[in-house]
């Protein structure tokens, strides 16, 4: 009898803490990989239009951006109310659109050139006049895989 | 004799791969990229452009949008809601309307023999026309051509259009081609 009545005063041994590191080392490793670091800082201001019939930008290293949009307030003084282009982190006119496609091709490995996409990340409200400018731009350049990013339309 | 060396503590490692691990957390962005994708036409010299129309009328279904964001379709005013619905009529033509594109009779593995339409979508918009509307029009359009697709493909392969295999869906593409031209811009009315 007192055989199995002794057990259960039994105390119970602390969990061993000498695997956390492992496990917070594995959690790490994962952000390590899935992490990309926004590249650019803004300097204009956008808010993409909606639509639902989007496709995913998968390959992100053969994504250039140009980025359209009313200056920021802090820029206001110096580039006005008028939305300007962005590339990589300067302000932009239309003219620089053909060097900027040629030297991201350049940037690019010989072979995944013809893959490359041009995300346009334009704000909503902006005038199609710039945008058209910027289409020829990148046809004269011969940039013709275009996406037009937006956000995800939620239906009521 | 050598002097043991005493064991470095790894007490604290724990906390510095936390401190990492926090880090990496507030620093990521799991966001996808997503947005409409569209191919351009290549470039063409506008001195070597030359009009040709030969694109019978019927064939073409005009899509304007002035710079007060308004809709014409096809002459008339439209709504956009309706826009999808109306472009999908003229794509499909199922009832062979006078009025809507011609169809021409070409061989499409899987299909055989089929009817396929000539139309084209044909979209204009004025300088002053907002992104936000032109890329709302757009959508639509891309959803009618989209939604034809994925009806035929379930009606047929009784699966959507997405999951079919790659000759399977390019037998699709065949039949409803995605024909939208952009026409160059230009000042189309509106005060």
């Amino acid at each position: 009898m007192s055989k199995f009545r002794n057990q259960g005063k039994k105390e119970l041994p602390p969990i061993s803490t000498a695997s956390l590191p492992d496990i917070v080392f594995m959690l790490l490793f994962f952000f390590m990989v899935s992490t990309t670091m926004r590249e650019v800082n803004y300097k204009v201001d956008i808010r993409l239009p909606e639509a639902t019939e989007l496709s995913k930008l998968e390959k992100k290293s053969l994504v250039s951006y140009i980025y359209v949009g009313e200056p920021k307030l802090q820029f206001q003084s110096t580039f006005g109310m008028a939305p300007r282009i962005q590339l990589n982190d300067q302000f932009a006119t239309v003219g620089d659109i053909q060097d900027y496609v040629i030297a991201e091709r350049e940037a690019r490995e010989e072979n995944e050139r013809p893959q490359m996409i041009t995300s346009l990340k334009v704000d909503e409200n902006t005038k199609m006049g710039i945008v058209s400018d910027i289409k020829q731009e990148l046809r004269k350049s011969a940039a013709l895989h275009i996406n037009y990013s937006s956000r995800e339309r939620v239906e009521r | 004799m050598a002097k043991k060396i005493p064991e470095i503590p790894s007490a604290s490692l724990a906390d510095i791969a936390f401190m990492l691990l926090i880090f990496f957390l507030v620093t990521t962005t799991m966001d996808v990229d997503s947005g409409l994708e569209r191919r351009l036409p290549q470039w063409v010299d506008p001195e070597e452009l030359e009009n040709d129309d030969r694109i019978n009328e019927r064939n073409v279904f005009v899509v304007l949008v002035n710079r007060n964001n308004d809709l014409l379709v096809e002459g008339e005013y439209a709504d956009i809601d309706n826009l999808r619905e109306r472009a999908k009529e003229f794509m499909a033509n199922p009832y062979n309307d006078e009025t809507l594109p011609e169809k021409e009779p070409t061989q499409i593995p899987y299909f055989g023999e089929t009817m396929v339409t000539k139309g084209v979508i044909s979209l204009r918009n004025d300088l002053d026309t907002q992104y936000g509307t032109y890329i709302a029009v757009q959508n639509e359009l891309v959803a009618a051509i989209n939604e034809l697709r994925d009806e035929l493909a379930r009606e047929r392969f009784g699966k959507p259009y997405k999951e079919l295999e790659g000759d399977r869906q390019n037998a699709i593409r065949d039949i409803y081609p995605s024909r939208i031209s952009e026409a160059e811009p230009k000042k189309v009315g509106g005060n």
